[in-house]
């Protein structure tokens, strides 16, 4: 037998090691919709609880909207379940193709090209348009699947410091006997928030002949003035090569993704993209969906404007209280604490306050830079938030994490 | 240090940390395990190292334990150096 007892030993042993470090992740059991707030089974078996959830990419309160369901259901009637195919052998309805162009028209670019999610276009287009006469520039917090995505190409990879210009500007120095040379950044960084300095990036790729990579899944749909990304909120819109983004964070919530940019860029992706060529096509219900949320984020921004009001109400409330939080202004707020265990405390002391979050550490982010990640969603209200920061408040004040910075509060947990 | 321990030393200083940083780069210090250098962004060492000491480091043998220490690193360097002369 191929799994042997000495095989279930092993990973029985590695599996109690992630626990005794603290760092076991557990599920927790949704019995709702997604909104702001939802009804929570945990542990397993015992009663559903409802909870003001402050952890969901749900940016602009459109994963459960009526409009979108009805657009969805509607879907599922005139184009089916599901396409059975990939999208090059019969797997291209229509309705993929208007998603793409009307995706093409919000992010500014040539074209733009589904995925079945983000993580696949980015796992698939470095491979597609770059060889080893190349070379990849990455900030170094862009996302796993962008880190991923590099590692399946052949093309030299470099990092620069986090979104430090200066080291930037001494890599495309280095690399310029490079054939083409490719920055790469998050558009918004998912574990800390803050933006990318794409102007100055743009500014650098223009003086050494470069191009230009954003993943702006943490900002489709509501950071600019008009929620069309960190391009529009840099006053770089139109001049970003490849834009990546999700249409499973603010874009509707369901799953999806595209790289969009240079059309011939995309052409390579829909020649060469591995995921493209050997995953399904996104499901006819996600694009109908897809399509009646650009519809709505097009004709108004009162979403992303509540939003971004809730982000800053929502960071002055815990500045008060005290917490240590990562300066940014997106709806990305992380309050710092730094040790594994006491995040996973934390957390579980929120979710009996009636608020649900979760305690991040590593490997999602570096080893002693645990934290709580909220994010705010244009769904909540402020009251919500009041409740929610009230408990922070109640769970700080138990932990006597309240007014300590980094150290002190390693100090405490002993590290 | 030696020379080549110091030369690994100033690259780490100026490739990895931030500007002012008060963090101590001993020989022994950590750091791949100790969060100072990341398994993403050891590729610009890997490169350093193999152009300045003219080697070429195999990617089996560029592990995160290899690359964790000042130490480690000028070890494997000098394995790789005595490769190419023969001993």
């Amino acid at each position: 037998m191929a799994y042997s007892d000495i095989a279930r030993n092993h990973f029985e042993a590695e599996l109690g090691g992630i626990k005794a470090a603290g760092l076991f992740k557990q599920e927790r059991y949704i019995h709702s919709p997604q909104f702001s707030e939802i009804e929570v089974e945990f542990p397993q078996g015992t009663t559903v609880r409802k909870c003001i959830n402050v952890c969901a990419n749900n940016y602009l309160g459109l994963s459960s909207h009526p409009d979108v369901i009805a657009a969805a259901h509607a879907g599922l009637d005139s184009r089916g379940y599901g396409m059975s195919s990939v999208r090059f052998i019969c797997g291209t309805q229509d309705i993929h193709r208007e998603l793409e162009n009307r995706l093409t028209d919000f992010l500014g670019t040539e074209d733009t090209l589904l995925f079945p999610s983000c993580m696949d276009a980015n796992a698939g287009f470095f491979e597609a348009c770059l060889t080893d006469q190349d070379v990849m520039i990455a900030d170094r917090l862009v996302h796993a699947s962008i880190v991923d995505g590099m590692r399946l190409c052949k093309a030299m990879q470099d990092t620069y410091k986090h979104s430090d210009l200066n080291h930037l500007e001494s890599k495309l120095q280095e690399h310029q006997d490079k054939r083409f040379r490719m920055v790469i950044t998050d558009g918004v960084f998912s574990m800390d928030g803050d933006l990318a300095h794409l102007a100055e990036i743009a500014w650098l790729a223009e003086k050494y002949n470069a191009m230009v990579f954003v993943d702006d899944s943490h900002a489709t749909g509501f950071i600019g003035r008009t929620g069309r990304g960190t391009h529009e909120h840099c006053g770089v819109f139109g001049k970003i090569d490849v834009i990546t983004t999700t249409l499973g964070k603010a874009l509707g919530g369901a799953s999806g993704g595209c790289v969009s940019g240079r059309k011939e860029l995309v052409e390579m992706c829909r020649q060469r993209a591995r995921p493209y060529l050997f995953s399904n096509a996104v499901a006819p219900v996600i694009v109908a969906g897809a399509l009646k949320v650009l519809e709505l984020i097009s004709s108004t921004t009162e979403r992303r404007d509540k939003l971004e009001w809730n982000a800053k109400y929502w960071r002055g409330l815990l500045k008060a209280s005290g917490f240590d939080l990562k300066e940014g202004e997106s709806p990305i707020v992380p309050v710092m604490l730094y040790d594994a265990k006491l995040a996973q405390d934390f957390a579980a002391d929120l979710f009996y306050e009636g608020v649900y979050a979760v305690g991040f550490f590593f490997p999602v982010v570096p080893q002693g830079q645990a934290r709580i990640r909220t994010q705010l969603s244009a769904a909540h209200e402020q009251r919500q938030l009041d409740f929610a920061a009230e408990a922070f408040r109640k769970v700080g004040e138990k932990h006597e994490v309240l007014g300590l910075r980094k150290k002190e509060l390693l100090a405490r947990a002993g590290g | 240090m030696d020379e080549l321990s110091q030369m690994i030393h100033d690259y780490v200083i100026k490739e990895y940390l931030e500007e002012g940083s008060d963090q101590e780069i001993g020989e022994t210090t950590p750091l791949i395990t100790g969060g100072i250098v990341d398994s993403f962004s050891m590729v610009s060492l890997k490169r350093f190292l193999e152009k300045k000491c003219s080697i070429r480091i195999p990617d089996e043998d560029a592990t995160p334990a290899a690359f964790d220490t000042i130490q480690s690193i000028a070890g494997l360097v000098r394995r790789f150096q005595a490769q190419q002369v023969g001993v």
